[in-house]
């Protein structure tokens, strides 16, 4: 097997026009970055409040969280990013999908970000439902009894806990929607792994283009996994199980 | 100050409650009891609306609970409750936990709650303990700030859960103090506790309940002295044997 890397073809200029392949990375990194963040912050959002409708006392609210979820959860992620991409803008008023079709800047990430973050917004709802469900029941009840509303009691007393106690399984929803985003290079959004097929086509180096994407992702990873580990610690409680004291 | 007229609930076709009635007038300790699934709980829950009931009433200080149109936080806010297992918000320090209900739902000052806080966590023996969170606490200690966090919303009554239950041996008579403390200065309470040496001690009446019926209602000293029905005669040998 020869395995003889030649790493300088990185420098070399591409023949796109856009400067030397490191730099076609670079730019893949930086909206596969931007989308993964602009997904995820829609995400969290969304998944907050649909998680906490499929909590509340009101059957309708829940069931409209549950159906949500069950959709989009039994969706592959490439059908929906068609959808957003091709359906929704003939759902929406005639001017307005004329507009997202036509006029509105970078189409392919909008509608990328828009994607991943109402498919990971399922994904997190289920985690928030389930953070609030481990919560003793009790929390709830005593929150009402000194006379908060429902809605403080979510804000002050639930939530607090429940965000807590989610932060594990959201740091691996998190590192998802970065490997997740290359799908949209099926729309055409430039993000890394589309550079990194452009960079096979026009340079050869199969194995040396696959290798800097592989290494530009798992910084990626490291960063996110360690910012979460510091949010982590950030809100341990003392006197908690695996709290500080 | 707390009248119980007529309530039934079911959950589902089970049904919990039965015509359950009964008033506390204000000042009066009653101890509720009865054995295990008698509906203790949720007799206790629905007095500040925590469980819907589906007939009959309930009133406190003149409101009704019930009613459509009530302002449950309001009501709820006016009712001190404890439970068996603290529910001290864990995430927030003690003077947080005793400050948070009095600033955003009484509008009290931040100050203005942090006194009355600290003033009422000496009262229950625990100012040394203000800064530290729920976690680091005994079962005892925790209790007893529960007790201080409910007080400090200045409540008309004050309900009990049973708040010994949860606890070892050696903590429950630092809580039962504090409750006997809080009867002598003429606190409304409605206890649902087994500790018949503080019901002997401290309770004006006690209500026994069975299969979601109350069936005694009876001054201490009837019920110590010679409880009416077999069931309870029964619950008493039981429960003093040990
Ligand atoms: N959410 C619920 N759904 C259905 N049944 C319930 C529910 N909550 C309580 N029950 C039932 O209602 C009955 C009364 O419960 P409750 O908790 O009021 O009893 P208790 O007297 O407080 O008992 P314990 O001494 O064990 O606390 C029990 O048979 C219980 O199983
Ligand atoms: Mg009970």
């Amino acid at each position: 097997m020869d395995l003889n890397l030649d790493w300088g073809v990185l420098l070399q200029e591409s023949p796109t026009g856009d400067g030397p392949y490191w730099q076609l990375l670079w730019t893949g990194a930086k909206w596969t970055v931007a989308t993964a963040l602009t997904g995820w912050a829609l995400a969290l959002l969304v998944g907050s409040i649909v998680g906490v409708m499929r909590t509340l006392p009101y059957k309708p609210l829940a069931w409209l969280g549950d159906a949500y979820v069950e959709v989009v959860r039994n969706i592959p992620l490439l059908v929906q990013l068609f959808f957003w991409f091709f359906v929704w803008p003939e759902l929406l008023p005639r001017e307005i999908g004329l507009w997202y079709k036509q006029d509105m800047p970078y189409p392919e990430f909008i509608t990328a970000a828009l994607a991943l973050g109402w498919f990971t917004a399922a994904r997190v709802a289920e985690q928030v439902k389930s953070g609030i469900l481990s919560l003793p029941r009790g929390q709830k009840n005593a929150a009402l009894a000194l006379g908060f509303t429902l809605p403080q009691t979510y804000r002050l007393v639930v939530l607090p806990q429940a965000f807590r106690i989610v932060i594990p399984p959201l740091t691996s929803e998190f590192m998802n929607i970065f490997k997740n985003s290359a799908a949209a290079l099926a729309i055409g959004l430039t993000e890394l792994t589309f550079q990194m097929k452009q960079m096979v086509e026009y340079s050869n180096e199969v194995i040396v283009s696959i290798a800097a994407v592989t290494t530009i992702y798992m910084v990626m990873a490291f960063a996110v996994n360690r910012g979460m580990a510091w949010l982590e610690r950030k809100s341990r409680i003392p006197g908690m199980i695996g709290g500080g004291r | 100050m707390i009248e119980i007229d007529k309530v039934s609930k079911w959950y589902g076709q089970f049904q919990v409650l039965t015509d359950c009635t009964t008033r506390i007038a204000k000042g009066e300790v009653v101890v509720v009891c009865g054995p295990s699934g008698s509906g203790k709980s949720t007799l206790i829950k629905c007095v500040n609306g925590l469980e819907p009931f589906q007939s009959g009433s309930i009133l406190v200080d003149g409101t009704s609970v019930g009613a459509p149109g009530t302002n449950l936080p309001k009501l709820r806010s006016r009712v001190g409750m404890v439970f068996q297992h603290f529910e001290l918000f864990p995430h927030l320090s003690i003077t947080e936990n005793l400050c948070l209900a009095q600033i955003k739902v009484l509008g009290r000052n931040a100050d203005e709650a942090r006194e009355k806080g600290l003033q009422l966590l000496d009262r229950v023996g625990l100012k040394a303990h203000a800064a530290k969170f729920p976690g680091q606490l005994s079962g005892g200690q925790q209790q007893r700030v529960a007790i201080a966090r409910a007080l400090a919303m200045d409540p008309i009554a004050m309900l009990f859960d049973e708040p010994t239950s949860a606890l070892d041996p050696e903590m429950i008579n630092e809580v039962l103090d504090v409750m006997t403390q809080l009867a002598a200065e003429g606190m409304t309470m409605m206890c649902v506790t087994h500790e018949m040496g503080f019901a002997r001690r401290v309770a004006h009446r006690v209500i026994f309940m069975d299969q979601g019926q109350i069936v005694e209602d009876a001054a201490k000293d009837d019920f110590f002295g010679a409880p009416r029905s077999e069931r309870a005669q029964q619950f008493l040998s039981k429960i003093l044997q040990h």
